[in-house]
């Protein structure tokens, strides 16, 4: 099965553009916080219309601005987990699950069996106030599926959870989508989440999506500069394409030798903070920076580095090593520092 | 003591409650709902008995449905029916003056429903019928409470535009508060006292009621976890 979804919405000063299909599995919808993600899974469950495009479920029709089709949310089995789970406070636990199967016959029997599945045994005469985060989830999720979706959204599946909570509710839902037949959308502005539970991802940056890329390219070789940001990059430079197939690094101040010669539509350069080196003298790829800042972190040191020719705060290089490399170093107040270049990463604007 | 005022004032604020009450909570689930121009018209209009004195209220009931209007003298020719100085007038103006409060009481409530809630239930093939009676109304429901509460006050405590539209004839359009006006007018302070004593009673019991309904609705309750 697959989700199709090609829509547009204008909303004043900010337009949502945004394409992609979605296979059976895992797909990450990545972006910043404002960047119309929850408003891209609205249009597809149905809750919002977009001004113009296509959404596809499976090969059927869930809208089409041209073909006058939009189809309620209701007729859409289209599952959705809200941020805050949206549970019935009026209502029981039995009740909020019960509120999710359609048939009324069947509804003794489906309530039955979710309850099983998700352990809710000693919650079913509760309301929602009176369970723990985790449990919330547990229950939305069972009513979602007690629908029986053919697709489904997660919005921020996590977000309402204290950190201690996350990890072992992360594994429990890991586990509850493998066993999901559908696509699955998870929307989140956390790259450790799409690192962890997909299988590909969608970046989406002020509104536009950009292609869909298996969730190691992301992070391997991610192709633009919003992308890169969001996977967690922290080193960027304006970069121009040299005759020779070198690239220079403009706000760095250095020429890069890259492993293959860059697409002409590079506009910048990234190296994540792990990636840079200390080193040992002049060379490829190297230069020499002052120190600016020292920040001792809980595991390593990440130290602060201006570029000879670097103008200001923006431009500085963050190189992060592990505390005892750090320490041998002697605190020195300029060094030499390289730039692998197989961790270099063109990018193009967008 | 003659108790007709008592019963004359409840039931009028009786039943003039119970046609806003309904008539509040449709026009607060549409404005909600509305373009934010048609809103802010709609609601300047539908919150101005609450701002403006009652008499000017009694004069437009007055200009709609005295004999000699249009809406009176249909009623009168057709129903043989007087929409002035009659117990009944009194609802009418109760209701426009009490109105606005179970309005704004009812949006208030309606504003700070999750609509989210209401996107859940659709999503997972409730109708939006069955969304409003199962899940926005329950969830709003002590907002709507509390406003039907203060409107059956205020409906108690009117004055100014029940004194024009209904009068003050002992038996028959004495209200509690016109009664209190005409004791005092005539010298019989001890019995305007007692009328006042009446009214104090009945507002501070709506008042507690209120603030009851209220306190429900904060009241925190421990997650399972911690018991």
């Amino acid at each position: 099965m697959s989700l199709l979804v090609e829509i547009q919405k204008d909303l004043g000063p900010f337009r949502l553009e945004v394409g992609f299909e979605a296979r059976d599995g895992v797909t990450g919808v990545l972006g910043a916080s404002g960047c119309g993600k929850s408003l891209t899974l609205k249009c597809i469950a149905g809750v919002e219309s977009p001004d113009a495009g296509h959404i596809e479920l499976d090969g059927r029709v869930l809208f089409d601005r041209k073909k006058r089709v939009n189809l309620p949310p209701q007729r859409r089995h289209v599952g959705y987990l809200f941020q805050n789970y949206a549970l019935f406070p009026n209502m029981t636990v039995e009740q909020n699950i019960a509120a999710g199967v359609r048939d009324r016959a069947a509804r003794p029997a489906a309530v039955a069996q979710m309850t099983a599945a998700f352990h809710l045994e000693e919650c079913l005469g509760k309301y929602p106030r009176q369970l723990s985060g985790g449990q919330q989830q547990r229950v939305a999720l069972a009513r979602i599926l007690a629908s029986q979706p053919e697709a489904l959204l997660l919005d921020e599946p996590f977000s309402a959870l204290d950190s201690y909570l996350k990890w072992q509710v992360e594994l429990e839902l890991m586990e509850r989508l493998e066993a999901f037949s559908g696509p699955v959308l998870f929307v989140t502005h956390s790259r450790d989440e799409v690192y962890r539970q997909c299988r590909e991802v969608c970046v989406l940056s002020d509104g536009k999506s950009q292609p869909v890329q298996p969730v190691s390219a992301l992070f391997d070789a991610p192709f633009t500069l919003s992308a890169c940001r969001l996977s967690g990059c922290k080193n960027f430079s304006r970069a121009r394409l040299l005759p020779d197939g070198r690239l220079e690094a403009v706000d760095w101040g250095l020429s890069l030798s890259l492993p293959a010669p860059p697409v002409a539509e590079t506009a910048w350069v990234g190296i994540r903070a792990h990636f840079l080196r200390p080193a040992d003298g002049p060379g490829e790829n190297r230069l020499e920076c002052r120190v600016v800042r020292v920040v001792e972190e809980l595991f390593s040191t990440t130290v602060m580095l201006a570029a000879p020719g670097s103008s200001g705060e923006l431009s500085l290089l963050r190189m992060e090593l592990p505390k005892a490399e750090w320490a041998a170093l002697g605190h020195p107040e300029a060094l030499w520092v390289e730039l692998p270049a197989r961790d270099l990463m063109p990018l193009r604007d967008g | 003591m003659d108790w007709y005022p008592l019963f004359n004032s409840l039931r009028i604020a009786a039943v003039s409650t119970a046609l806003i009450f309904f008539l509040g909570i449709l026009a607060a689930y549409y404005v909600v709902r509305m373009p934010r121009l048609v809103k802010g018209v709609l609601d300047v209009v539908l919150t101005l008995p609450l701002v403006l004195p009652p008499t000017v209220v009694g004069y437009f009931l007055l200009r709609l449905l005295g004999p000699k209007r249009p809406i009176g003298l249909w009623f009168l020719e057709t129903f043989s029916l007087r929409l002035t100085m009659v117990w009944y007038a009194a609802i009418f103006a109760s209701a426009v003056v009490a109105f606005p409060l179970m309005y704004r009481t009812a949006r208030g409530a309606f504003e700070s429903f999750d609509v989210n809630l209401a996107y859940a239930a659709r999503t997972l093939g409730r109708s939006n019928a069955w969304v409003f009676w199962r899940v926005q109304m329950p969830c709003c429901r002590q907002g709507i409470l509390a406003g039907a509460v203060l409107s059956f006050a205020r409906a108690l405590g009117e004055y100014g535009a029940t004194a024009m539209i209904a009068g003050y004839t002992p038996g028959k359009t004495a209200t509690i508060s016109t009664t209190v006006y005409q004791l005092w007018r005539t010298g019989d302070d001890g019995g305007a006292m007692r009328w006042v004593l009446v009214n104090l009673a009945i507002s501070a019991v709506v008042l507690l009621a209120v603030n009851m309904l209220e306190r429900r609705d904060r009241r925190p309750r421990r997650p399972a976890a911690e018991r």
